[in-house]
């Protein structure tokens, strides 16, 4: 082995870079998975869960602009039913605690949706009454 | 060789779109002007080589040793242990194609297989096919092939058609060096015999008489003695320098082919007169008669073998450093080889310009001085009475020479003498010099004489490059400080660029020395009348002093 | 062949995988079990043939210099391109890693003939180093932030890298550059590799593949973020527990494009170690770029110098003396004068002229 030295140091440099999830967090248990905390009056939502885990920003998306854009307030759930298209008065009626719902996985997962760019928690909208 | 050299226009209508057949399935054609002669028996026995033979490329059968599969599985093997930059090479390439068209026998051949970096797949797919495990089974699908006579041929014809001119390493993000591929693929062809005569004629005349051109101790100072008497005619100052002399403070070295052959000779009447002009006390030596190094274009064993009678003419001689001539591949070895091979040179000391005083501190450790970098030295301290006028008929251009381009980076010295001793100094477009320097074509062993169509045609690009300043500034000059190009550009010059001519730096240096005790300089080193050469040019006629006019030496120089 | 083999290559590891998951289900082969072993592989298939070519020695200085030496003191060197010193080595290691400094030099061959007569010029050529570059800078980019799968929390960087990659905020979820610049650069060189007909033929498989493989990578990527939408908080519960070596396949079912991804993606980390995709540990390993140009002022070392056989003096002496004589060269042997002085001066010196008893070691 020639120049082994500098070799292994550059080799060292690289795993330890490359390996850096591992080694930050050796030892540590996984972290408990984000566990929303679902309200207790309502036992669905306006689409299935699935649908809601995966998409639920697309759909906020749509319902922004459709209020928006075309005052188009009224969505109809897949199960027929009429629903109010507002974040702080219809999905935080029953999700009403943002820090227990929403950032759950946001932070879990470091996203970071600019909702409360405008919108207000329940909790802001009784503090500014 | 009968055939006739195709003419430019016809070599010039080169087509650069590759073949539809894969790479893989074409083999090359030894098509007579485009290849090398084989090494003559002799020249293998003579220094003990592998499997010397009479044979020929045109033959069906190359006569190669027995279990010539395990020499060369075992010969790339060796030299994957001991060279790193052939392993990496072998495995780090990305066929990005950068180096594609950096090749001067590429752009001049158009053969795709020219391109650095199919060149070096030719023996990549046989380290793939013999050495890796996906290559042996999956073939071609994983880049490899099998190791065939086909491959042993198609190597010689293309590593012999690689002039080692680094061009190409360059450009190549990951510097994989097409030099050093070629290195060890010749050293391979080399283990079972395959070597061209124009490198291993050389090789062995080099280690049997100190120089390749084989001038034996008396003809090589007789031919000094030519000169000398030449410069006696043009200059009317008699030199008497010294031959294997012992105490003298330098030792000077250079490539043979200028003690020898136009246009080479003048810049040898250069050295000799500038080192006249100096009083410098050293000496020539005929054991260590050759600057230039053969060796180093079939094997590292061979270039040490020969490189060895450098430092030992050195110690034998008790010189203090050694000075060294304008050579190309000379200045390779010396600058990464000869130190490590043959070193340290602790019975040198480190060079001091005797006549400046400069310490030469870049060169401590070998102890061997470049002449160019000496002159630089001497005209920036005012050591030099010169008259660059009397160039003036000249427009001159430099070729900066491969290897010390990119294995030295000898770039400004050359360029400082000429401003220097010359008023007319003018400079090819940016891609074609310094370290994009285009090979003369004819260089690591190719400068032979039955090529001649793949020399014009890996000139070309250079050739192209002095027809642009010809054709903007009337350039009429090539400058250089290589031996091999000084011969091989005169008949690249010739063919491609008629009007132009060639020589080394130190030659015009020369002619605008003034010498103490000199005659009017009626005549250039080469014997021209400097007024006809004057009428060229347009520039009018200098008036000679009227006592010297007629004079013994004008009628005489007819030669 | 090569082109189409490495895509239908391609085709057939996300159809393997589909099938694996969708069809038989087998999740933990594909999320865990494959996962690991690629980048096991990965690891030691990178340390291993690092520390192979380690084994092999540098036995001579043969940087390729591309500057101006550093010789005479009134010469401004180029301590870049012709370093003399580690710190200059530095300098130019850094600019080829991280600018590709020497592909940047790159130009293209603009050769015609004009009433016979050939004219050659180098042109600009700036392509292939900026889809290069951005190939590879993205490829960055877009590791860095999958950082945040694989940490807990998350780093405060991997989210200001999210942002900037982030900048125009441009659809649901915003649209990360990074990902659209590589699959798009992998493009270009594709592109580049089919359409320029010398670039084609040197080309083999495994130039096609791992291009195909990377688009596969980013377009499944691509597809998972912004159109059928995966369930990334799933996805995280199985990539951290992946990360502190906890594996468990999380209860809410995750897309089968996921399981494409990452198969894609283990199959590039265990491909990386056997392809030329080693030029990532090869760059900093080149002799011609790494190594000091000062090897006339210090000496290289060969660990493997060995004696040779040389045509000394002596025997050059022994094989033309007479002719050096002749010639008035001074030799080390004069039998003619070395008889005399024997001789105490006598006149026998000149009857015997050839010593052919003479022998040297």
């Amino acid at each position: 082995m020639y120049n082994a030295g500098k070799i292994i140091t550059g080799l060292v440099i690289f795993v330890v870079i490359f390996t850096l999830p591992l080694w930050w967090q050796v030892g540590k248990a996984a972290p408990p998975a984000p566990k929303p905390e679902l309200p207790k009056t309502a036992k669905v939502c306006v689409e299935d869960t699935a649908y809601m885990r995966t998409s639920h920003m697309q759909l906020l998306n749509d319902w922004r602009n459709a209020v928006v854009r075309d005052q188009d307030r009224v969505y109809v759930g897949k199960d027929g039913k009429k629903y109010s298209m507002s974040l702080t008065n219809d999905c935080m009626a029953c999700h009403n605690d943002k820090k227990k719902f929403c950032d759950q996985c946001h932070n879990y997962l470091a996203v970071a949706p600019y909702c409360w760019d405008c919108h207000l928690t329940p909790e802001q909208v009784k503090e500014s009454k | 060789m009968a055939n006739p050299t195709p003419k430019p226009e016809q070599i010039a209508a080169v087509d650069h779109k590759p073949p539809a057949a894969d790479w893989m399935d074409t083999k090359p054609e030894f098509k007579p002007g485009m290849f090398l002669y084989a090494v003559r028996k002799e020249s293998l026995e003579g220094v003990g080589q592998p499997n010397p033979r009479d044979w020929n490329p045109t033959d069906a059968d190359w006569k190669l040793p027995a279990d010539w599969k395990g020499i060369v599985r075992e010969g790339i093997k060796e030299r994957l242990q001991r060279f790193r930059s052939f392993q990496i090479f072998m495995d780090i390439c990305v066929r990005c194609g950068a180096c594609a068209d950096k090749c001067h026998f590429f752009i001049g051949s158009g053969d795709p297989k020219n391109m650095p970096v199919l060149r070096a797949e030719l023996l990549r797919s046989i380290y793939r096919g013999e050495f890796k495990v996906a290559g042996k089974i999956l073939g071609k699908l994983a880049g490899g092939r099998k190791l065939t006579e086909e491959v042993i041929k198609e190597w010689f014809y293309y590593y012999f058609q690689c002039t080692e001119c680094r061009r190409c390493s360059v450009y190549c993000p990951y510097g994989i060096d097409t030099a050093e591929i070629t290195i060890m693929a010749r050293e391979i062809l080399n283990l079972l015999g395959c070597q061209i005569d124009w490198v291993g004629t050389p090789v062995n005349n080099c280690f049997h008489t100190g120089n390749h051109l084989g001038l034996k101790p008396h003809t090589y100072k007789e031919n000094v003695e030519y000169l000398l008497d030449d410069i006696e005619e043009y200059s009317g100052v008699r030199i008497n320098p010294s031959f294997n002399r012992k105490g003298a403070e330098l030792l000077f070295i250079t490539p043979s082919g200028d003690v020898f052959a136009d246009p080479g000779i003048f810049t040898f009447m250069g050295y000799l007169m500038l080192f006249d002009h100096i009083g410098l006390d050293y000496t020539w030596s005929t054991y260590a008669s050759e600057g230039g190094n053969f060796g180093f274009f079939t094997s590292h064993e061979m270039m040490k073998r020969l490189n060895a009678k450098m430092y030992a003419e050195a110690k034998r001689l008790g010189v203090k450093w050694i000075l060294g001539g304008e050579c190309g591949h000379m200045w390779r070895v010396i600058t990464q080889y000869m130190d490590t091979m043959n070193g340290p040179a602790d019975f040198l000391e480190v060079p001091v310009s005797p006549i400046t005083g400069t310490r030469f501190q870049n060169s401590a450790s070998t102890k061997m001085v470049h002449i160019s970098e000496f002159t630089a030295d001497l005209i920036h301290n005012n050591k030099l009475k010169l008259d660059p006028s009397r160039n003036d008929h000249l427009r001159v251009t430099f070729h900066d020479s491969c290897n010390p381009a990119r294995g030295m980076g000898m770039l400004e010295e050359p360029r400082y003498i000429l401003n220097n001793v010359c008023n007319n100094f003018f400079e090819m477009p940016p891609q074609t010099i310094r370290e994009n320097t285009f090979c003369c074509g004819g260089g690591a062993g190719l400068n032979a004489g039955e090529n001649m169509e793949m020399r014009f045609r890996g000139g070309l690009p250079r050739m192209n490059a002095v027809q642009y300043v010809k054709d903007r500034h009337g350039v009429n000059m090539l400058a250089c400080v290589c031996a091999v190009d000084r011969a091989v550009f005169p008949a690249h010059l010739e063919y491609w660029v008629p009007g132009v001519k060639n020589c080394g730096v130190t030659e015009l240096v020369a002619n605008a020395l003034v010498m103490d005790g000199e005659i009017p300089r009626q005549y250039n080193l080469r014997g021209e009348e400097v007024n006809d050469l004057r009428e060229e040019v347009d520039l009018p006629p200098i008036q000679w002093p009227e006592e010297e006019e007629g004079g013994e030496p004008s009628e005489e120089g007819g030669e | 062949m090569h082109v189409i083999f490495s895509l239908l290559a391609v085709i057939v590891l996300i159809a393997i995988a589909y099938a694996g998951v969708a069809g038989a289900g087998m999740t933990y082969l594909f999320g865990v079990v494959i996962p690991y072993a690629a980048v096991i592989t990965f690891f030691l298939g990178l340390i291993l043939k690092v520390l192979k070519w380690g084994r092999s020695a540098v036995p001579f200085n043969i940087p390729t210099t591309c500057g101006q030496q550093k010789s005479l003191p009134w010469i401004k060197p180029n301590s870049v391109d012709n370093p003399t010193s580690t710190g200059g080595v530095l300098a130019r290691m850094f600019f080829e890693v991280l600018t590709m400094r020497s592909l940047f030099r790159n130009t293209k061959l603009d050769y015609r003939v004009a009433h016979g007569q050939p004219v050659i010029r180098q042109g600009s050529e700036k392509f292939l180093w900026l889809f290069a570059i951005l190939f590879h800078y993205s490829f960055l980019v877009v590791l860095l932030w999958h950082l945040r799968f694989f940490m807990e929390p998350v780093p405060k960087l991997v989210g200001v890298i999210e942002a900037l990659d982030g900048f125009f905020e441009f659809g649901l979820p915003q649209l990360l550059l990074s990902g659209v610049i590589l699959v798009a650069m992998a493009g270009a060189l594709l592109d580049r590799r089919l359409r320029m007909p010398n670039i084609r033929y040197i080309s083999l498989t495994s130039d096609y593949f791992p291009l195909f493989l990377i688009m596969g990578i980013g377009i499944t990527g691509i597809l998972m973020r912004y159109l059928l939408r995966v369930d990334i908080t799933a996805i995280k519960e199985l990539t951290m527990s992946l990360a502190v070596m906890k594996p468990v396949i999380p209860q809410a079912p995750i897309d089968p494009l996921f399981y494409a991804h990452i198969f894609l993606v283990s199959v590039l980390f265990a491909y990386f170690p056997f392809s030329k995709l080693m030029h990532m540990p090869g760059v900093f390993m080149s002799p011609t770029r790494n190594l000091t140009t000062n090897s006339r002022e210090v000496r290289h070392v060969n660990p493997w110098n060995y004696p040779v056989k040389t045509h000394t003096y002596d025997e050059y002496e022994e094989d033309f003396r007479d002719l050096m004589i002749e010639a008035g060269l001074p030799v080390e042997h004069n039998p003619a004068e070395e008889a005399a002085a024997a001789e105490g001066g006598g006149e026998a010196a000149e009857a015997e002229p050839e010593a052919p008893e003479e022998k040297k070691e």
